[in-house]
């Protein structure tokens, strides 16, 4: 009977993982990320996933005209450094945070509005772990208004 | 009540718990699944650097619309004034009973709320931030506008910065409870709300007399074709949902006339002003729309966000 304690107990734990990470990354985002984007004003979406070494994720939004935007990509302490990019439609590349020391953030205005992706990648470790990290990354995206 | 009951007892609770965890845990990994439903079947070993990438698949895809702050932002920023008559009442909330209205009309509630805000209506921003939470109650989202939301509103209600970013802060809080909790049809619906309010408050501040090849107003709302596709991906991804699939009537509908604009774009060319180290995405844009189909694309706005407030 103890035994099947035992393993009932681990189970229940494995089980509750999902919920536990998921609220972890919302407060990570809300009070880690969310501060990096001042002077914008945080524009209320939740762009957020555990995402493990090696892995990647795309967002689509459009941008418009006229606002001053910051997109920070936000990943918890533990990852490897986070590749990203900002495509436009025809996925030509209009900035690669590589060439800028793996800047996670990027200040920019638009002529025009337009649709743009936002590609992200969480690089491999450096070295021979036998472990893969994996934590939260959160997209966020701040707007400032032109001064009066 | 004997041992052997107790221990039994307490071994449906775990299996219980167990099996509600690994369900709702493999039903939040949806789009993992899906995206691996996409694989590619190869055929052939001679395997190119192009066949590594069409199978690579991206592990997840966010399509982000405008929030109701960046919707009412947006609106100032092309020079809408401030016209209270076009906002829902606040007294319609009773309206609301079921999950779909209170979705839709928590995205109206907090577009009317951040645009009073960013226009300084201090009191219709306190009867707006009311409604939105009589909504969010209503949706079951726990502590998304609690009390100490209401009163920090009201402590800071001259201070735009605070209230911005209070705003911004109810708005993260519902959009990720509905993440956290697995229901993203809910999650969708409240943002499609929040996108039509924001057209039907821009096609009805544009006066009769405007300037459609000079309008800022009307450049914005021809822009939200480049929305529109985002918010069908979005729906798609809830499309089992019988409330999206009524949603997704509605935004059908405005498609078939977003269809009639034509958006043509140069290629894009990204400046960086060395000083403030701010990026231009310098492009030149030719759109084309007549006057009849804004006067349809109003129109239709119009009737849906009625059917929307009820």
């Amino acid at each position: 009977m103890k035994k099947i304690y035992q393993i009932l107990i681990v189970l229940t734990v494995l089980a509750l993982i999902p919920f536990y990470s998921n609220s972890q990354c919302k407060s990570f985002a809300k009070k880690v990320c969310k501060l990096e984007l001042t002077p914008y004003i945080h524009d209320g979406n939740y762009n957020a996933a555990i995402l493990t070494e090696g892995e990647d994720a795309e967002l689509y939004k459009t941008f418009y005209a006229g606002q001053n935007y910051r997109i920070y990509i936000c990943g918890s302490d533990a990852l490897p450094e986070i590749e990203f990019q900002v495509l436009d439609v025809n996925r030509n590349v209009l900035y690669d945070n590589r060439k800028n020391d793996y800047s996670r953030v990027w200040d920019f205005k638009l002529q025009a509005s337009q649709q743009l992706i936002i590609s992200l990648r969480v690089k491999n470790s450096e070295g021979e772990s036998e472990e893969l990290v994996s934590g939260c990354v959160a997209i966020m995206f701040g707007i400032k208004e032109e001064a009066d | 009540m004997n041992i052997k009951l107790l221990h039994r007892r307490a071994l449906y609770f775990l299996a219980f718990i167990i099996a509600f965890g690994i369900i709702t845990g493999c039903a939040s990994d949806k789009k993992k699944g899906k995206d691996s439903d996409d694989l590619v079947t190869i055929d052939s070993l001679e395997i190119d650097e192009q066949l590594i990438q069409d199978v690579k698949t991206v592990k997840e895809i966010f399509y982000s619309l405008p929030s109701p702050l960046e919707t009412a932002m947006i609106l100032k920023q092309a020079g809408a004034k401030y016209n209270e008559e076009l906002l829902n009442p606040t007294d319609n909330v009773s309206r609301y009973v079921t999950n779909k209205s209170m979705a839709l009309n928590l995205g109206i509630y907090t577009t009317d709320l951040s645009y009073a805000s960013l226009f300084d209506q201090t009191q219709a921003t306190i009867n707006y931030m009311n409604a939105a939470k009589k909504m969010a109650e209503g949706l079951g989202i726990l502590n998304a506008i609690d009390e100490d939301v209401i009163e920090r509103l009201e402590a800071n209600i001259n201070n735009r910065d605070v209230i911005m970013d209070i705003i911004s802060e109810t708005i993260m809080n519902s959009s990720s409870f509905f993440e956290e909790n697995d229901r993203q049809a809910l999650s969708t619906i409240v943002l499609v709300g929040g996108w039509v309010e924001g057209l039907y408050i821009a096609t009805n501040l544009v006066g009769a007399d405007a300037d459609f090849n000079n309008n800022e107003l009307i450049n914005r709302i021809i822009d939200q074709k480049l929305t529109l596709g985002t918010v069908i991906s979005l729906l798609d991804e809830s499309s089992d949902n019988a409330d999206v699939q009524a949603v997704m009537t509605n935004v059908s509908e405005l498609k078939a006339i977003f269809e009639k604009i034509e958006i043509t774009t140069s290629k894009i060319e990204p400046v960086t002003d060395e000083e403030t180290n701010i990026t231009t995405l310098e492009s030149e844009t030719t759109i084309s729309m007549s006057p009849a189909t804004y006067n349809e694309l109003k129109e239709k706005v119009k009737v849906i966000r009625s059917n929307y407030i009820l």
